[in-house]
């Protein structure tokens, strides 16, 4: 029954942040990494801008999902992934507590922004899916990387 | 038939021809009379024109031809060289590079047509037409088509003493001199191609010493449907006929033997002419030989073809990555640790090292440039900007040959021309001030090139007035940027550094203060995001010179690494003036700065831990502290670091626009053991 939804239904890398499942477009992922790596510290930065990676010859800046939220700063277990994201010629690298699985939703399962409020990452929000009673928000991550653009 | 694949070359043909078209314009005004410049304009021209032709750019072809037309007359001696000609073809050369400029743009040539440069060069050609009586026209005179008519009598070819002397000489060695009329059947379409293969027939067996009209005319098609030759040959008069009349669509071939061994020849005419048309000839006769060479497309030959390879400037970057971390796996075989060194693996790494760096060597090198391809369009530059003011000015350019990597070579036009027209503008004085200054009227821009260690020097200087640092010091105050009291105590270095700040330069358009200023702040962060620095050095009424100073390479550059607590930065060793150790009481304050002695001069100095907000409790002042001191243009300041790591040869890597507003720090690099370090801004720091 599946076949059909198959098409319409877009795939979401399922990570973790506390207690919250957020989901990523698949599309928009090039790799994850297992964050075993030093990150060199790039003075006058914002706080959640944790540093540059050396990802097989390209310098790739990371931020942590957790500051740019709001959230406290944790330390590093050998959960902790960084999930290297592509928007178009940008990689950026997020450091998440753990990635879960991936998911297809589709229409039926994704709810659109409006719906929901008092997220802290709000700004960030493109809908929320429901899968099993699982909430997922989803994020835009357009917004996350432009913001940041602004901010800097 | 889909051309686009051969777009790519036409245009960089064209911009290869085109330039060497402004050259030798350039230089034909400086000296009219000089044939060769002459020569090698119409042969550019006419090569442009093949190729236009040959693409379909009709335009294009169209105006190289009418220029070819007037430029034939030139080389005739039918008309003369006037500055207005050669401007007018200096405004071909530009409608040609629109025409260019617009197929790298879109793939076509435009809409615009030059009519009216057209109009121009055909009206010069009517100028000749109407008192050609007394020039010279050889073809009509020698050989006219409608004159033979059918009569089959051709008149003999007026020879020149040159070609008199070797068809002398050819006689003593046994050859016979030929004239051949060749007539071709009225419906012949290819009338250019089946003369080529004419001439390539008499070349089996004879040397083509002479044609009427001359080559370049039966290449363009220039002649009714006969044309004559003279030629040298042992071979049978009747061999030769035959083998000319087998070809198609020859009507009639006259052949007649030319027998004179009298020094006066009875063609002679015309003598003032002749050494001209001696040139013609032996231009002719290249020709011919140059044909016989290369008889892919008459079109569009090349005289020589060095021995060149065109690479896609993205290959080149492909390979110098590479490179790059084959340097960055070396370090790290280098830093390896828990590895028994043995004598073996020490030579293995010391002749991997050598390996390495003659690769990337060779890499830079391939990527080197020289500033030719910049300086070659000044020129033309300062030749109009000098006239729009009316002034004048010769630019000398030397170093020419210098060479800077593609990457740097790009960037670096905008600020020179920003420099040469600051100089033609404001620092350049009028004529007549010249005069009264006892200055030669000719005011002299320099622009000179040369490496000097690790860096590229290029140099802008003029004999101008200078800069007046009075006045700008007066604008100081004036604009409240100072106080006046402040400003009276700025040596005049610090008042020309603030001719670079942005603040100043938006000011009035043309002030006062010799006017430097429009841009000058455009000029310095665009040097300075190539790694480099200006400097000025000037002298009221003498003239002034700007100093750029460039990195040879962007990409691998020798650093010093450094420890700041935890962290390792890298300080570009060019810019390192020296390392120096200092104890705590060495440090004095003034106005809130820390500075020290230095030399018998005070030198500020910054606490890397600080200014980087580099983490972890600043170690107590320690007995002595490594201070470098790096020094940007003459100025030094000095920085506490934690740690000297070393020199090392590191891969710049770009931190990628989203990290690209981060002011402390130019780039990044790799290390030996996979993590990033960064690359300090001297430059940004140091202010």
């Amino acid at each position: 029954m599946a076949d059909q939804n198959i098409s319409e239904a877009k795939k979401y890398l399922v990570f973790r942040l506390e207690d919250d499942e957020f989901g990523i477009e698949i599309s928009k992922i090039s790799t994850i990494i297992e964050k075993d790596m030093d990150i060199t510290r790039v003075p006058k930065q914002p706080v959640f801008l944790k540093g540059v990676i050396n990802l097989r010859g390209e310098i790739i800046p990371v931020l942590s999902l957790r500051l740019k939220f709001g959230l406290a700063d944790n330390v590093y277990d050998e959960e902790t992934r960084i999930i290297i994201v592509k928007l178009d010629d940008l990689s950026i690298g997020l450091i998440v507590d753990s990635v879960a699985e991936v998911v297809e939703l589709d229409d039926e399962t994704t709810e659109s922004v409006s719906n929901i409020a008092g997220e802290q990452a709000l700004d960030y929000l493109k809908g929320v899916g429901k899968l099993n009673g699982r909430i997922i928000t989803l994020l835009d991550l357009e917004k996350i990387v432009i913001l940041e653009e602004d901010a800097s | 038939m889909d051309m686009s694949q051969y777009l790519e070359i036409f245009i960089e043909e064209s911009k290869e021809h085109l330039q060497s078209l402004n050259q030798s314009l350039l230089q034909l005004e400086k000296n009219p009379g000089d044939r060769p410049t002459l020569n090698e304009i119409f042969r550019v021209a006419h090569t442009i024109k093949g190729m236009a032709g040959t693409m379909g750019f009709n335009k294009m072809s169209k105006l190289t031809h009418d220029m070819e037309n007037v430029l034939h007359a030139l080389r005739n001696d039918e008309i003369e060289i006037t500055a207005d000609l050669v401007d007018i073809l200096f405004k071909c050369l530009d409608a040609l590079e629109g025409y260019t400029a617009n197929i790298v743009e879109t793939g076509n040539e435009g809409s615009q047509d030059s009519k009216e440069l057209s109009d121009i060069l055909s009206g010069l050609l009517a100028n000749k037409k109407a008192d050609g009586a007394k020039a010279p026209e050889q073809a009509k005179a020698v050989a006219p088509p409608d004159a033979k008519g059918d009569s089959g009598i051709t008149s003999d070819l007026v020879l020149d003493q040159y070609e008199t002397n070797i068809i002398n000489k050819a006689a003593d060695l046994g050859n016979n001199a030929y004239q051949i009329t060749v007539r071709l059947n009225k419906g012949c379409l290819l009338k250019s191609a089946r003369a080529f293969i004419i001439f390539k027939t008499l070349e089996r067996h004879s040397e083509i010493i002479k044609s009427v009209p001359n080559v370049q005319d039966i290449e363009d098609e220039k002649f009714d449907f006969e044309f004559t030759v003279i030629v040298l040959t042992k071979a049978d008069e009747e061999a030769i006929k035959k083998d000319l009349n087998s070809i198609a669509e020859v009507d009639e071939v006259i052949m007649k033997m030319i027998k004179e061994k009298n020094e006066a020849a009875p063609g002679i005419q015309a003598e003032e002419t002749g050494v001209a048309e001696q040139m013609q000839a032996l231009a002719d006769l290249k020709q011919v030989v140059a044909q016989g060479q290369n008889k892919t497309d008459s079109a569009s030959k090349k005289t020589k073809t060095g021995k060149t390879v065109r690479v896609d400037i993205d290959r080149l970057d492909v390979l110098l990555n590479l490179v790059s971390e084959l340097i960055i796996q070396k370090t790290r075989l280098e830093d390896l640790q828990g590895i028994e060194r043995t004598q073996q693996y020490v030579e293995a790494i010391e002749y991997l090292e050598r390996i390495t760096t003659n690769l990337h060597d060779a890499v830079m090198k391939v990527r080197m440039v020289p500033v030719e391809t910049v300086f070659n369009r000044f020129p033309r530059m300062i030749r109009d900007v000098s006239r729009e003011l009316g002034k004048e000015v010769e630019l000398e350019m030397s170093g020419v040959d210098t060479e800077l990597d593609r990457t740097v070579i790009d960037e670096i036009g905008d600020p020179l021309i920003h420099l040469l027209r600051n100089s033609c503008d404001h620092g350049i004085e009028p004529r007549e001030l010249r005069k009264r200054l006892g200055k030669p009227e000719c005011g002299k821009i320099e622009l000179k090139a040369y490496q000097d260690g690790n860096n590229v020097v290029i140099e802008v200087g003029d004999d101008g007035q200078g800069i007046n640092v009075d006045k700008v010091r007066q604008k100081i105050v004036d604009r409240g940027l100072l106080s006046r009291d402040m400003a009276a105590n700025l040596s005049k270095k610090d008042i020309i550094d603030y001719l670079f700040k942005p603040s100043f330069s938006t000011a009035d358009k043309i002030t006062d203060l010799s006017g430097r200023g429009v841009g000058l702040d455009v000029v310095k962060t665009k040097i300075e995001a190539l790694g480099g620095t200006v400097e000025v050095e000037t002298e009221l009424g003498k003239g002034s010179r700007f100093f750029i100073r460039l990195p040879l390479t962007l990409a691998i550059i020798q650093a010093l690494l450094v420890m700041v607590g935890e962290e390792k930065y890298a300080i570009q060793l060019s810019s390192v003036h020296k390392i120096i150790n200092i104890t705590p009481g060495e440090i004095k304050t003034v106005q809130k700065q820390e500075v020290i002695t230095y030399r018998n001069s005070v030198i500020p100095i910054l606490r890397l831990r600080e200014v980087l907000d580099v983490p972890g409790e600043s170690i107590a002042e320690q007995k002595v502290m490594t201070l470098v001191i790096v020094k940007k243009g003459e100025r030094l300041t000095g920085f506490i670091v934690d740690k000297i790591i070393g020199q090392q040869e590191i891969v710049q890597k770009s931190l990628g626009r989203y990290l690209s507003g981060t002011k402390v720090i130019t780039s990044a690099t790799i290390l030996g053991d996979g993590n990033v370090a960064l690359i300090l801004d001297v430059n940004a720091l140091a202010n």
